[in-house]
């Protein structure tokens, strides 16, 4: 059968490159990067090559890049490190209401323990205001964290605009560019960010393994303690090879990420244009153009997303939805109800996200297949039926 | 989402899809929770289910669940349907994943909304 994968949002297959190094590592980097001999130097090697390309990469300096399990334990770290470093400054948070939950759900962490948290509304493209960000804005704010693009719907933040107004009230200011990465250009400075949330495995390096970028002088509570790692900050043995594999991932990214980009705006807008004209009654979510450009998120109405993801994986194809029948919750997803998405089609929300591996020829298929299935769902759904036509 | 082969058969090949012409009893349940919406036909004669068809908006669940319904219903007496609960749509298809336990229900909700349906037909034809 064939295997078609479009979930490149989730996660993204490991670069062969990137396994080389990974594999060079096993053998030469077994050391522990702490240890001052021989073969502590080669593993610490190889953890240092990695930091310097991650930090050229985001503008930054090398002792701002601070390696991490992932993701989460990045934006876990930021709001909490931040949170407990800074309340006697003040006990105010601002963050989006479409966050991922690794954000969301510290927040409401915190907020047991007497943090008030702002959650700003979304408009119907996904994007947050400048004017609602100032709005609020208190005297006893410590942080904004916003995202940098949306995991689901794939819009763009106006990252630049909110990092001058927390620079200039001295805010500081975190962003989670995990799908950012490797998609937009990210520079630390132009950005002002004081802090980032980076992931390897988006980027085709392995799962596991992350980096938080903090600007040189921002102080945060150590999330992690024990040894020395880090400069102090981040305790634990290094996570030599997969650090190794991360570094690698960036630098093909550096090296390439014009290419890639062009790729994937290619596949992603033909797709989009083919199920547009062969599909009716399709709604496109997110911002049409301050998108990331591998993201395609749409709501085919009258038609269940659960439903729809397992006909097409039927057919070897791999999307995501966002319905509630697959959230286990009974709910939409957050980000699709932030959007206020209809009733008719909130249901149908479907994520189409494209890679380096995808071509012309799978989404045919997958086009192909999604027509048929989207035909026989709707020959079977009342709601269909009783369309507004 | 681990649903067993039977409801992922059901789900590929649903039995019984579609509106029933002629159907004297039309049960029609939408779940407010999760969006889903259900209709089951059913032909009573002589107070035994000829035929029964559905139609839904729904997961996998929801559409396995109707379909094996649908089957269970044929040639069951009024009564046999009235007392049909979601324990045994459950059962044939071989369980659901504990969040999915709500469309079985769904089910026998609207195959009680049928059978109602029916009553209040009658009722009006012996005024």
């Amino acid at each position: 059968m064939k295997e078609i994968y479009l979930d490149y949002a989730a996660t993204t297959p490991t670069e062969k490159q990137v396994v080389d190094k990974m594999y060079e590592a096993y053998r030469l980097a077994y050391g522990n990067p702490s240890s001052i001999h021989l073969v502590g130097r080669r593993a610490k090697g190889y953890v240092e090559e990695a930091r310097e390309v991650i930090a050229s990469y985001i503008g930054a300096d090398p002792k701002e890049i601070y390696f991490t399990s992932g993701g989460t334990e990045c934006d876990n770290w930021a709001i909490k490190g931040t949170a407990y470093a800074r309340q006697k400054r003040g006990k105010h948070i601002i963050t989006s209401c479409i966050e991922h939950h690794a954000i969301l759900h510290s927040c409401e962490y915190l907020e047991k323990q007497g943090y008030e948290i702002t959650y700003l509304p979304v408009d119907k493209y996904g994007s947050v205001s400048i004017a609602d960000l100032k709005k609020a804005i208190r005297e006893d704010t410590i942080l904004i964290s916003i995202m940098m693009a949306n995991n689901e719907m794939g819009t763009l933040q106006p990252i630049k605009e909110i990092g001058e107004i927390a620079k200039k009230k001295g805010i500081l200011f975190h962003s989670d560019a995990v799908q950012a990465l490797g998609s937009v250009p990210i520079n630390v400075d132009a950005m002002n960010l004081d802090m980032m949330s980076l992931s390897s495995h988006k980027i085709y390096g392995p799962k596991g393994v992350g980096a938080m970028y903090i600007r040189k002088g921002v102080r945060i509570e150590p999330f992690m303690h024990g040894g020395a790692q880090e400069f102090k900050k981040r305790a634990g043995t290094h996570n030599v090879i997969d650090i190794a594999g991360f570094g690698q991932a960036v630098k093909i990214l550096k090296e390439n990420d014009k290419v890639y980009v062009a790729h994937y705006q290619k596949i992603r807008d033909y797709l989009r244009d083919r199920i547009t004209q062969e599909i009716d009654y399709v709604q496109l979510n997110g911002h049409c153009e301050k998108r990331l450009p591998n993201n395609l998120n749409i709501s085919i109405g009258y038609v269940e997303g659960e439903a729809l993801l397992l006909s097409l994986d039927m057919e070897g194809i791999c999307v995501s939805t966002g319905s509630a029948c697959s959230s286990g919750s009974l709910k939409p997803s957050h980000v699709a109800m932030a959007l206020h998405i209809g009733d008719d089609f909130i249901h149908g929300t479907t994520r189409f996200t494209v890679g380096r591996f995808t071509s012309i020829e799978d989404i045919d298929y997958t086009v192909d297949k999604l027509k048929e299935i989207v035909a026989r769902l709707r020959a079977m759904s009342p709601t269909y039926r009783e369309r507004n036509i | 989402m681990d649903y067993t082969n039977k409801v992922i058969e059901h789900f590929k090949n649903p039995k019984n899809v579609g509106e029933l012409e002629g159907a004297n009893a039309v049960g029609r349940v939408g779940s407010a929770s999760c969006g889903d919406k259900m209709e089951m036909y059913l032909l009573i004669e002589d107070g035994i289910i000829k035929d029964a068809k559905f139609m839904t908006f729904g997961c996998a669940a929801a559409i396995s669940s109707s379909s094996v319904a649908t089957e269970l219903l044929k040639g069951m007496t009024i009564q046999e349907a009235k007392e049909l609960k979601n324990q045994k749509v459950v059962e044939e298809l071989g369980g659901l994943p504990g969040e999915k336990i709500h469309c079985s229900v769904m089910v026998e909700e609207a195959v009680k909304a049928a059978l109602e349906d029916y009553e209040k037909r009658n009722k009006k034809k012996n005024i």
